[in-house]
């Protein structure tokens, strides 16, 4: 067990990268604390496999070393780094039996028999396997065989970090949630660093106990789900996090008010003015703080629709010319015309250039 | 009680297909069962025979050494041509222009028609012209494919490797070409070795295109008939001559039409037999269930 440091990785696949836009993996410090339950959420083609083989030594970054605890270990091959990495499609020897290919990592590393047959049968039960052990792996469903996958990290009692690169793609989603709740368990268990490699929000806010959010080769955010959730930094995060994603709307602002079209909205903090010179600025609220309201102090808006999604709906309107989305309870009578809508103040972010900018709040000045 | 209505008109659905089938096999095969059963010296002179020519055929000594050295034959051209093709499939490139330079190469001999192979090689092979003839001989051994039995064998081995071998070396690296990544990064991660990875992974993964290598080269092998015609003709002596071969000189030789034809039938049952027998051990090879889970070093 130790704590991954990354110290400065960057990769290009590339032999001589020209610029920023060559790296698929652009220059990241980061410490993985051991033990921890990490998800790496990304959409697709962000870096996040990259990331992952780098860790796992199949890739050796151009930039940068990686330390497991004290010791570097940017030159050592994958086999002698002691990590497991269970990969998108279950990888199994398919002229094996179940129990062979737990097996296989003690066997190439020399373990001796007695040892080998009580880890492999430990593993076994945890993974509820034990009756398949003496069946050939490729007769199996896809679900056991992401099992095997995973059983074949689980058996090396001195792993350092279990990798998984969106490990249940192939799985039936009923499945998936009995796996993913499997996952946690063992995690709790054994108490090896896990990360986790995903592009959907749901398995990442889920699983683990911090989110490291990937855009473009980047980290943008790392933090609790709730963090992400509520105070996302970045305007990708918050569009890349809830269903539907945050509403970013461009505006002006002039201490505590964002000037949005027509109207001004009073914001929950003080900021510096920041005009149209300002670079991009963005107002940020998610659908779930934006409300329909009566009272005839809400903002206008215009219907364009209402999608029921089961739990609550979802209404799309028109505000200052622009689209916005906001979740309505399931009962929820939605005008026609006339709608009228209100803001939560305290959950209004405003955005420079993308990033988050911190204001100083209201009330303390008050006080 | 079966009160579905009968309609026999589906059967014009499948008349095309059986007039081109009995057009294309049927009808020629009925013709050589025909010869096989009968005595025939000309139109309406034929005599029935049942199955004497198979009788004659059965205990024709000549045909006994033929069905060996084709066994011979045959067995030594897939003991050497598939391991020599999967090794060569293993050490090709897999990315880089590298890749279309050693397809083309390895593509050529599989171009040259049949009967030109055995011209090519009967002049490389001369020793009084040939290039690995006068070589051979230079070097001190004696070489001649016309009249030492061995030398002729070596000759027509040689032949065949060099023309055949591409062929399962292409398949083989289709195969090898068709595995994830992610089989190479399990196996590191798993700490195998090479020799693991070929037996564990590349191995069971070439298993499809190997059965089709194994097939395609046994019937191939099997029904040779251009290359040692053109090479040796068969001889020195009998010692080249195969199947094919005889039944040729049989048939148009000797022009034994009856026990040509029986002797074709049984040709015929016997590669249908192997073929089968080939491909189910290779699709069964390594894919019994065992019953414990026990250890296993």
């Amino acid at each position: 067990m130790a704590r991954i440091t990354l110290d400065g990785i960057a990769h290009s696949y590339l032999p001589r990268p020209r610029g920023p836009g060559d790296f698929a993996l652009k220059p990241l410090d980061h410490v993985w604390r051991d033990g921890g339950a990490y998800a790496l959420l990304g959409p697709s083609g962000c870096g996040k496999t990259t990331l992952l083989n780098i860790i796992s030594g199949l890739i050796a970054p151009s930039r940068g070393r990686v330390w497991f605890g004290e010791r570097d270990v940017t030159d050592l091959p994958t086999e002698q780094r002691n990590i497991a990495q269970v990969f998108q499609f279950p990888v199994i020897y398919d002229t094996m039996t179940v129990y062979d290919n737990l097996a296989f990592p003690l066997r190439n590393r020399g373990a001796s028999d007695a040892e080998l047959d009580a880890r492999v049968r430990e593993v076994a039960r945890v993974l509820d396997l034990t009756g398949s052990l003496g069946r050939r792996a490729r007769r199996l469903s896809a679900d056991a065989k992401q099992k095997i996958s995973l059983g074949r990290g689980l058996v090396r009692p001195d792993v350092n970090a279990i990798l998984f690169d969106e490990p249940l793609t192939v799985i039936d989603p009923q499945l998936k949630w009995e796996l993913r709740a499997q996952l946690k368990h063992l995690h709790k268990q054994f108490d090896f660093t896990m990360i986790y490699v995903t592009h959907d929000q749901t398995e990442a806010l889920t699983f683990a106990d911090a989110v490291v959010v990937m855009v473009d080769g980047e980290v943008v955010q790392m933090g609790t789900p709730e963090e992400l959730f509520e105070r996302p930094t970045h305007t990708f995060v918050g569009f890349f996090i809830g269903s539907p994603g945050m509403n970013i709307l461009p505006c002006t602002v002039t201490g505590a008010t964002a000037q949005v079209g027509a109207h001004a909205i009073p914001l929950p903090c003080r900021y510096p003015t920041l005009g149209a010179d300002a670079g991009r600025v963005e107002l940020g609220i998610r659908p779930e703080f934006v409300h329909l309201t009566d009272l005839p102090d809400g903002y206008p808006v215009v219907v364009r629709g209402v999608d029921d999604v089961g739990r609550h709906k979802v209404v799309k309107v028109t505000f200052a010319g622009q689209d916005l989305n906001l979740t309505a309870p399931e009962e929820t009578v939605v005008p026609a015309v006339g709608a009228r809508l209100s803001f939560e103040t305290a959950r209004l972010n405003i955005y420079r250039d993308g990033q988050l900018i911190a204001g100083t709040p209201i009330e303390r000045e008050a006080a | 009680m079966d009160t579905k209505p009968v309609n026999q008109r589906a059967w014009l659905m499948v008349a095309p297909v059986l007039v081109i089938v009995a057009f294309s096999a049927l009808i020629p095969l009925m013709t050589v069962v025909n010869y096989s059963v009968q005595d025939i010296f000309g139109p309406g002179e034929a005599y029935w025979v049942g199955v004497e020519w198979f009788q004659e055929v059965l205990r024709d000594r000549r045909l006994h050494d033929a069905l060996f050295r084709q066994f011979l034959f045959s067995g030594l051209v897939l003991l050497i041509e598939i391991p020599l093709g999967v090794a060569i499939a293993l050490a090709m490139p897999r990315s880089g222009w590298k890749v279309s330079l050693v397809l083309i190469v390895l593509a050529l001999p599989l171009l040259i028609p049949w009967n030109v192979i055995g011209t090519i090689w009967i002049i490389f092979t001369r020793p009084d012209i040939g290039l690995f003839g006068v070589a051979i001989n230079a070097a001190g051994l004696t070489f001649d494919h016309t009249a030492r039995p061995l030398d002729a064998w070596v000759t027509l081995m040689l032949m065949e490797v060099w023309h055949w071998t591409p062929l399962v070396a292409l398949l083989a690296y289709a195969g090898l070409k068709a595995i994830p990544p992610a089989y190479y990064q399990a196996a590191r991660i798993d700490g195998a070795g090479p020799w693991s990875v070929f037996w564990y992974i590349q191995l069971p993964k070439m298993r499809g295109v190997l059965t089709i290598a194994v097939l395609l080269r046994f019937m191939d092998s099997f029904l040779i008939y251009a290359e040692p015609f053109v090479l040796t003709g068969g001889g020195p002596g009998n010692t080249t001559t195969f199947l094919s071969i005889y039944l040729v000189k049989m048939a148009l030789g000797q022009f034994d039409l009856g026990p040509a034809a029986a002797f074709s039938i049984i040709y015929f049952l016997i590669v249908l037999l192997f073929s089968w027998v080939f491909y189910q051990a290779l699709q069964n090879v390594g894919r019994a269930d065992r019953a414990g889970g026990g250890p296993q070093g």
